[in-house]
């Protein structure tokens, strides 16, 4: 079995992003990158499967410029046997991003192709279902418990009524929830020898992605500030606050 | 054609709020034809509960057995075969809508505009990004349908006192059969729903055991409030996961949010920005929650909170 696993850089989760005073987008020169935490567990979970004897072979992939070099290279220090970088100067909207995985697809024939369930920086959550969509294949969101058994896949998901449990015919799609796994730390050697693990690089244009229309981003602003708080001294005076305000 | 479809989320019985308030969102499109689709094995009681949401002119009902479970493998080709009707698809930003609308925009061929909280035009919204902490206008460029998921934090249901014609509507795609429904574990809590309450009391790590959180649900209790809970006390197992509250879990905007013994972690703040007054009580005043708490009050919440639960 083999599970192609995708990556994208982002701004870490720990940074606050700050919009640009011009509004033309969030300030990311010289902010802290790292792989989307969802991805992480996409591939943790993956690195899991082959530690069981389930998977030959673990593939990250991921669609961006050099940079994103340093994210599949932190990949393979986890334990994925060989990344993909799709070289593009541009960002990809989640369907040309589905497109593009799509052509990977067909030429990878993965059993299963693990994504995040969103990326923190878009907060879109699209891509996954997008290309189960575009693969004709079942697609297991939002996943917290992956089983794997006679080419099926039982999948625990958490849905908003509590967790629901769907089968799946492999190949399929699955995007990972948080509570999925913990991912492991990268340790040192592991990074030397990442360094002799494949990386390979194919031109996005080469792969005769049709791209649709994408959104355009109009302007950028701060969410609205909330009006200052005020500390009260004791649960009396909380309690007399909230009545004034009729919320008691 | 200017005309807004909108797929209905139900369990059978009730009509989702998250689906008047998708209307209450198509509403600002300046668009008067609102068609929502249901998807079910029986759909009586749910399709006359949507026709009475105001604004909605059309309810269209698609019978069968493959729908006993909303899968997303099974509905969005159904959803794309009548998209050519309209210049607008939106549902309610919940996993049902998380999971459904992306694969229809695909097979539709079109980006989609996940988490609308502001309708500007036909065409431009407003949504988050980066947890909630950037704002971006988007235009959705012509030549295909606006797909849309609207952000239920960000809108009021629509009122009732619609009279919407009823009609049925035949499948046209065929399930796949590679995706079956197993089972569902709810938590089965019997307080009101999380997503939905006017009053939400929320504990965090602080709470310290599964068991200390009883004074939460005591309190939420006394209150009529739903329970939620911060990243932390989920990832502890002192709740069930469905009560998370945050950029990952639920984003919810009550009239009243209480924040016990949880220190405001951007992820969990952009959960709840949009509640109308939120209180803070916590032991540490450095704490980023009293940052947007409209009332602070710093203290062992061991105390508080039952001195609370006796003065509400």
């Amino acid at each position: 079995m083999k599970i192609l696993v995708t990556i994208k850089r982002v701004v870490d989760y720990n940074v606050r992003v700050r919009v640009k005073p011009d509004g033309s987008g969030v300030e990311t020169d010289g902010v802290k990158m790292s792989i989307n935490p969802f991805d992480e567990i996409a591939l943790e979970e993956a690195l899991r499967i082959k530690e069981r004897g389930e998977a030959e072979e673990v593939v990250v992939v991921s669609i961006g410029g050099t940079e994103v070099q340093q994210q599949l290279r932190t990949g393979l220090a986890m334990g994925a046997d060989r990344a993909i970088q799709v070289e593009t100067d541009q960002a990809v909207q989640p369907l040309t991003a589905a497109r593009t995985l799509l052509k990977l697809v067909e030429k990878e024939a993965p059993d299963i192709v693990f994504l995040g369930k969103q990326a923190i920086d878009d907060d879109c959550s699209q891509t996954g279902q997008m290309l189960a969509a575009l693969w004709d294949r079942p697609q297991a969101t939002f996943a917290s418990r992956v089983e794997l058994a006679d080419g099926k896949a039982t999948v625990t998901r958490e849905v908003d009524a509590g967790l629901e449990v769907n089968e799946v015919d492999l190949p399929a799609v699955m995007t990972s929830d948080l509570r999925l796994n913990e991912p492991r730390f990268v340790k040192l050697p592991d990074i030397m020898k990442a360094k002799r693990k494949p990386l390979d690089t194919v031109p996005l244009a080469d792969l005769g992605v049709d791209s649709p229309p994408d959104l355009v981003a109009r302007t950028y602003e701060p969410p609205p500030r909330r009006g200052g708080g005020k500390m009260v001294g004791s649960v009396a005076e909380l309690v007399g606050e909230l009545k004034n305000k009729g919320l008691l | 054609m200017a005309k807004v479809l909108i797929i209905g989320e139900h369990d059978g019985q009730t009509l989702n709020p998250a689906t008047a308030k998708t209307v209450q969102g198509a509403s600002g499109l300046g668009i008067d034809d609102i068609d929502i689709v249901l998807f079910g094995t029986a759909l009586d009681d749910v399709a006359a509960q949507a026709a009475a949401v105001n604004g909605v002119s059309r309810v269209l009902t698609c019978v069968h057995d493959d729908f006993a479970h909303p899968l997303a493998s099974r509905i969005a080709p159904e959803v794309a075969a009548i998209a050519g009707d309209y210049s607008h698809i939106l549902t309610g930003s919940t996993t049902f809508g998380k999971d459904l609308l992306p694969r229809a925009a695909a097979l539709i061929g079109v980006n989609q505009v996940s988490d609308i909280m502001e309708v500007i035009d036909a065409r431009t919204f407003k949504r988050p990004i980066y947890a909630g902490n950037a704002i971006v206008t988007v235009e959705v460029p012509e030549g295909g349908p606006v797909v849309g998921t609207i952000r239920s934090a960000s809108f009021a249901a629509a009122g009732e006192g619609g009279n919407a014609e009823i009609s049925g509507l035949e499948p046209q795609a065929e399930d796949p059969g590679h995706t079956r429904f197993v089972r569902v574990e709810g938590s089965g809590g019997d307080g009101p729903d999380l997503a939905s309450a006017d009053v939400v009391v929320s504990g965090g790590r602080a709470l310290g055991s599964a068991d200390n959180f009883a004074i939460i649900f005591s309190l939420a209790q006394k209150m009529g409030a739903a329970v939620g809970a911060s990243r932390a006390a989920v990832d502890a197992g002192y709740v069930p996961n469905e009560l998370q509250v945050g950029q990952t879990g639920k984003i919810i905007a009550p009239d009243l949010y209480f924040a016990i013994g949880i220190s405001g972690a951007i992820q969990h703040l952009t959960g709840i920005k949009d509640a109308g007054t939120i209180v803070a009580i916590n032991k540490d005043a450095d704490a980023p929650i009293f940052e947007i708490a409209d009332f602070g009050l710093v203290g062992d919440l061991f105390e508080l909170v039952p001195e609370l639960e006796k003065a509400v």
